[in-house]
């Protein structure tokens, strides 16, 4: 018996939004989507209407970081899904679900340069995980079918679809497939069990090892696992940016970040370890610096779903392919418990010998106390950042408790994500206090998007770091490039306080330490979106710095020079 | 080092350009490059040959098996293959040369397939180092243009680099 239905591709466009139980998408219409938004029209998909493209895919894949669902976002052909581009390459690099839309030209103008054409399956190759152009509307429940499943399995990632707009009104019989047919697609879950023996196996001879997370962990959910694996050998944890809130950062086995601008006593643990457990991470060059100085004695366990990011940066003496929460949890029943050991002990000394540090008893406004003061005020917020000097305060100086709060642009580097990405957070949750630590740089990105969250009623809080500076290019250029201060200034930014109330929102200015807590307090009261335009210190500078080309042992401690 | 890759794929449009961009990012370089259909008209078959060590081999297998539409990579090892290349040859000769160069296309089991006044177009199928001897040989007469298909191997015996 089949349930076939007469419909238009733009009919059948949502009934499979809602087969995937889609609730929200974030998007901006356009000439080659008229039909999917009439359609929309009618329908109880929540439509976010964004300001720029760019933005809808950063909220779809802040959307989708929070809730582990798949984030939606929606473009116009041409102009439209080419701004989609920087969102689907950082939702790529930091493998993130996401399902992105775009309008196309109709199907028989495909090639000729018609108006608003733009070949964005060509385009988006090289950063989605996979793309398909629907050359026949009959194709598009079969298509959309798959395209969830890809992005959300295995590695996740973004996966795009064109939609050319006579597709969009062909009629077809419905019919949504309940099954997939992949043959080239067959994601790896289960871990090879001989590896994971192995694995145990030189974990219970190691004397000094280290583990070492990163986002796989919070994508897979391993963070209990996770959390036994370290409190039953007594090992330390560090984690990469993206694996921060995988551990908690208050927890006495936790190192915080290693690499760049990871602590002294990562950095030192992981050089020294006779042994890496790396799950969910990729040994990106951030993290290891100059690769011949990069742990020169561990071993190295590397457990990760993707084969292809195994020995691709450090060779990898057991190779575990595979989720890692399953992988974690058939592990943990292979180790015994191990006591306090020296490496404890070594450890330990170096956290009281190397904190993190700043300049606590200035007079002038530092951006790592106001991390601090958030961090106090508010520990369980959902925090986003922008990138720059913003986000590796946020990253430093915030103790994330949890997986999924910590939403940043690792892998890309996307200024500008940090701001649409809280909006789509808030989306995600909506109950959860949601923070983007910005830079004055980062902000002027997007900031266009306040318009989105007045109008939406997302009361997201944004908290500048305000030091008038592309604050990490001018550190760099501080230590690197003998203070020559090329096109770094930004003494022209507006006034973010009437920037904010230009939009609606709340502005807050804040110039003194003493005015911090109560212009955080003021903020959180709001129910509506806060913009705090904190006046930083202008050249504090992130530290510990490991200088590019050095090995990550080779740190620059607080205040240090090159 | 060469090595040959045996490559599944859908029979789908965009697959070539996800296969050749995927190989042109990642800094891999291409030697040569055949496609056609299977006996399975859903699947295609890539031969590529790709230069580079075992470590980068290993990236390019395992990058390739990303891809979606990418069904099975198998690497061929010369010793368990057969490997064939096809190529077509306009040499220039004239009647005074004409009867040497069919006298070495004869040697190498050439076909003589095209006959001008000043040219001859040699068809000749064999391995690669079939096909760059007697090119060696041709060249002093004078070789006016060169197509080569590529390698397309195949594993020999009962054995198959086929997609389950």
């Amino acid at each position: 018996m089949s349930k076939k239905q007469k419909m238009s591709g733009a009919e059948a466009f949502v009934e499979c939004l809602n087969k995937e139980q889609v609730e929200v998408i974030f998007g901006i219409p356009g000439g080659a989507l008229l039909p999917i938004y009439d359609e929309l029209y009618d329908s109880d998909i929540r439509h976010i209407l964004v300001r720029h493209e760019q933005a809808a895919a950063h909220a779809a894949d802040g959307y989708a970081r929070v809730t582990g669902k798949v984030g939606v976002c929606i473009a116009t052909s041409g102009p439209g899904a080419t701004n989609l581009v920087t969102g689907l390459a950082n939702a790529y690099m930091d493998s993130v679900p996401m399902v992105a839309f775009t309008g196309q030209v109709p199907t028989s103008m495909i090639g000729n340069d018609a108006f608003q054409e733009a070949n964005i399956t060509g385009i988006t190759l090289p950063i989605t995980k996979h793309n398909y152009l629907v050359k026949d509307a009959k194709m598009l429940p079969d298509i959309m079918r798959e395209a969830f499943y890809i992005a959300s399995t295995g590695r996740p990632g973004p996966v795009l679809i064109d939609l050319p707009k006579d597709v969009q009104t062909d009629a077809i019989e419905f019919e949504y497939p309940k099954s997939i047919k992949l043959r080239g697609y067959k994601p790896t879950s289960k871990g090879h069990p001989l590896q994971i023996k192995k694995a145990a196996k030189v974990i219970m001879e190691a004397e000094r090892p280290i583990i070492y997370a990163g986002g796989g962990v919070v994508i897979s959910g391993a963070h209990a696992e996770l959390l036994a694996l370290a409190e039953t050998l007594m090992a330390p944890v560090t984690t990469t940016l993206l694996g921060i809130g995988a551990f908690p950062g208050a927890h006495p086995l936790s190192l915080g970040m290693v690499g760049m601008h990871g602590t002294k006593y990562a950095n030192y643990a992981m050089t020294e370890s006779d042994l890496i457990i790396a799950v969910g991470a990729r040994f990106d060059d951030r993290v290891t610096g100059r690769l011949d100085g990069f742990a020169p004695n561990a071993k190295v366990i590397h457990i990760d779903i993707d084969a292809a990011e195994i020995s691709k940066n450090v060779a990898a003496h057991i190779p575990i392919v595979g989720d890692a929460k399953n992988i974690l949890t058939e592990l943990i029943k292979e180790i015994k418990r191990k006591p306090k050991s020296k490496w404890n002990e070594k450890i330990e000394k170096w956290q009281k010998e190397f904190p993190l540090e700043y300049d606590r008893k200035s007079k002038e406004l530092k951006p790592q106390y106001v991390v601090e003061q958030i961090y106090d005020m508010c520990p369980d917020a959902i925090i986003t950042t922008e990138v720059g000097q913003n986000q590796m305060w946020a990253a430093q100086y915030f103790k994330y408790a949890k997986p999924r709060t910590f939403i940043t642009s690792g892998g890309l580097g996307t200024m500008g994500y940090g701001f649409p990405a809280a909006i789509g957070a808030k989306v995600g949750c909506p109950d959860k206090t949601v923070i983007d630590i910005a830079g004055d740089g980062s902000f002027q990105m997007n900031s266009q998007e306040l318009a989105t969250a007045v109008i939406n009623d997302i009361p997201v809080k944004v908290a500048i770091l305000n030091n008038k500076f592309l604050g990490m290019v001018r550190q760099w250029q501080e230590m690197f490039y003998d203070k020559r201060y090329s096109a770094t200034r930004l003494d022209t930014s507006p006034d973010f306080t009437k920037l904010a109330e230009a939009y609606g929102a709340l502005g807050i200015e804040v110039t003194k330490p003493g005015e911090v807590r109560d212009a955080i307090k003021e903020a959180l009261a709001s129910d509506k979106p806060v913009v705090i335009d904190f006046k930083v210190a202008p050249e504090e500078n992130v530290f510990p710095m490991v200088p590019a080309g050095a090995a990550i042992n080779e740190v620059i401690d607080y205040g240090g020079k090159i | 080092m060469k090595h040959t890759l045996s490559v599944l794929v859908e029979n789908k449009p965009g697959v070539l350009a996800r296969v050749s961009g995927l190989f042109s990012r990642r800094g891999f370089n291409i030697d040569s490059l055949a496609v056609g259909v299977t006996e399975n008209p859903e699947i295609s078959r890539m031969t590529i040959v790709v230069e580079g060590d075992d470590r980068i081999l290993e990236q390019v297998i395992k990058q390739l098996n990303k891809l979606v539409d990418v069904i099975k990579v198998s690497d061929i090892k010369p010793e368990s293959s057969i490997d064939r290349e096809l190529a077509l040859i306009k040499v220039e000769a004239g009647p005074k040369e004409r009867s040497e160069v069919m006298q070495i296309a004869d040697i190498f089991r050439a076909k003589i397939i095209d006959v001008g006044t000043k040219t001859l177009v040699i068809e000749l199928t064999g391995d690669v180092s079939k096909i760059n001897a007697m090119t060696d040989l041709l060249r002093r007469f004078g070789i006016k243009e060169m197509v080569r298909t590529g390698k397309v191997s195949m594993l020999r015996g009962i054995k198959a680099a086929r997609g389950e």
